[in-house]
């Protein structure tokens, strides 16, 4: 598999299927492992990092359920490959910074990656469509059992895996559920539900992790504690709160679909025919109006439209993409011109 | 009232931080608490924020936890303060005493519950906690078998089978004991 073959495929996280595929984009399980004795990525120096490298890169390939991955050794990228990687987050922002030794295994299907010699010598995940955690747990899980069979990783009975961060250290694991929540935001409720998740022990962030900003109504959901709970402790209980939180985005869809009607539409079809027309859109702007047509393709205001293609759109639009797509770097005006006529061309009704 | 940070100057300064409903008190002097805002004021990163939460820590005797480094990896106390971040998986035993407040700080727990790897569980489980083991293991070769993995499935096969016979052997020598 090569960088290129990604382009023809849609990520399995942009599938738009799944349970509650309407307000849920994409479920995540991801574990963060070490190797016993071996300093943390960021305190081991050239000859320890490459010996990480190596061990899990050597044990990965013993492992049936990796058998169709590919590995990629981020020294040899070039930016806009990394980027694209990020973008289809398959790796971390952080992980495409000072790449020396480090790798990133996918497979196939892009439901799994493993980042090596990220903030932790393993950071491995498995991602779904819609409301899934406990196929993401299934499918994480087995192949940490493979992997545990062949490499020893850093643990102690009490305290469990440990990990460079002592916010991950336990299970290592971290939940987390992407939603799609115009409608909480819209009535002016975001900011009391964030703040109940925070207080019970659950973190919200942007699109794209740690530290980023959220837009176009998207929110990722993960748990913060990861010290004596279960691993299927954590899940139920992430799993009941986005229950909860899809609930009450349903509730504010209905009544502002009863309350204000017009303005709803107005705001929907206003969007939908700035992505229509428009002839430099930049990523931003891209991402809110799509967000508003996703929500009237959710209540049938807009027809004839499916969740997939937009989700496409909402990928293909990012910088690094658009450069793959055009296999030829781009300036940022550029980009803004391209965006706007693929949109164009993949909204002609 | 001497400052907690210096330990020198008189403290004028009282910070109270309420995280979990449990209170901390902090007493600087004004030099320190100066000090304090000034990073404060800086961009909260998570390591940062950590690193503060380890400060937050009173070690007693303070000597005694800057002086302490990991013998694998040759992290000091000052360094794990300083970025946030341990160097290796044994610094969790050599500053064992200082991460438990802040661990269960965290986490609100100090007592891992969660799974345990292949490898390293084997020495450390019950004889019970066998018996889930090998159930575990039945669960994962039914699964291989529905995906049609069969190389993985016979693996675990002979794993269970050797899982069971190492429990009835040992099952024979508790008897015997008794």
């Amino acid at each position: 598999m090569q960088i290129n073959d990604f382009l023809k495929n849609t990520s399995e996280w942009l599938k738009g299927s799944g349970p509650n595929s309407d307000i849920v984009i994409s479920s995540r399980v991801r574990l963060a492992r070490n190797l016993d004795k071996m300093p943390f990525p960021h305190w081991a120096n050239k000859a320890q990092s490459q010996e990480a490298l190596k061990t899990i890169e050597e044990a990965a390939s013993r492992v049936y359920y990796l058998k169709t991955t590919t590995v990629f050794e981020l020294a040899g990228l070039d930016p806009v490959d990394k980027q694209f990687l990020v973008e289809r987050h398959l790796m971390s922002h952080e992980h495409a910074q000072k790449t020396d030794n480090k790798a990133v295994v996918v497979d196939n299907e892009e439901i799994l990656s493993l980042m090596i010699n990220e903030e932790d010598h393993l950071r491995m995940q498995a991602m779904q469509s819609g409301l899934n955690l406990f196929e993401a747990w299934n499918i994480i899980n087995r192949i940490d059992d493979s992997l545990s069979e062949e490499i020893d990783f850093a643990f102690l009975p009490e305290l469990g895996y440990l990990t460079a961060c002592p916010t991950n250290t336990g299970t290592g694991m971290r939940g987390s559920v992407m939603l799609h929540l115009p409608a909480l935001v819209m009535s002016n409720q975001i900011n009391r539900v964030l703040a109940a998740i925070s207080k019970l022990s659950f973190t919200s962030r942007g699109l794209y992790g740690e530290g980023t900003q959220a837009s176009g109504n998207f929110f990722q959901i993960s748990n913060q504690v990861s010290l004596g709970v279960s691993e299927d402790d954590i899940l139920e209980n992430l799993n009941s709160l986005i229950r909860r939180l899809i609930e009450q985005e349903n509730q504010a869809r209905e009544s502002l679909l009863s309350r204000s009607r017009a303005f709803l539409e107005d705001r929907i079809s206003r969007s939908f025919g700035i992505l229509k027309n428009a002839r430099i859109i930049s990523s931003q702007e891209t991402i809110e109006l799509l967000s508003m047509v996703r929500l009237g393709v959710d209540l049938g205001i807009l027809k004839d439209i499916d969740r997939r293609s937009l989700n496409e759109l909402f990928i293909i639009t990012q910088p690094a993409h658009l450069q793959k797509i055009e296999n030829n770097k781009l300036s940022a005006q550029e980009r803004d011109i391209k965006r706007a006529q693929i949109i164009r061309n993949k909204l002609k009704l | 009232m001497l400052c907690d940070i210096c330990g020198k100057n008189p403290a004028t300064v009282h910070l109270t931080e309420i995280i979990d409903e449990q209170m901390t008190e902090l007493h600087l002097c004004e030099e320190c608490a100066h000090k304090k805002s000034a990073q404060m004021e800086q961009q909260f990163g998570l390591s940062d924020l950590l690193a503060g939460m380890a400060e937050f820590e009173k070690p007693s005797p303070e000597k005694e936890a800057v002086a302490l480094k990991c013998p694998n990896c040759g992290l000091t106390y000052t360094d794990f303060r300083k970025i946030g971040r341990l160097g290796c998986g044994e610094c969790y035993r050599t500053f064992n005493k200082y991460l438990g407040p802040l661990l269960k700080r965290i986490h609100g727990a100090i007592q891992h519950i969660g799974k345990v790897p292949m490898k390293a569980g084997r020495p450390v489980v019950k004889k019970k906690e066998k018996s889930a083991d090998i159930a575990i293991l039945k669960e994962k070769l039914h699964r291989a078998i529905e995906v049609e993995a069969f190389e993985e499935a016979a693996r675990l096969r002979d794993q269970i089978r050797e899982l069971e016979k190492k429990q009835a052997q040992s099952g024979s020598e508790d008897k015997s004991a008794d």
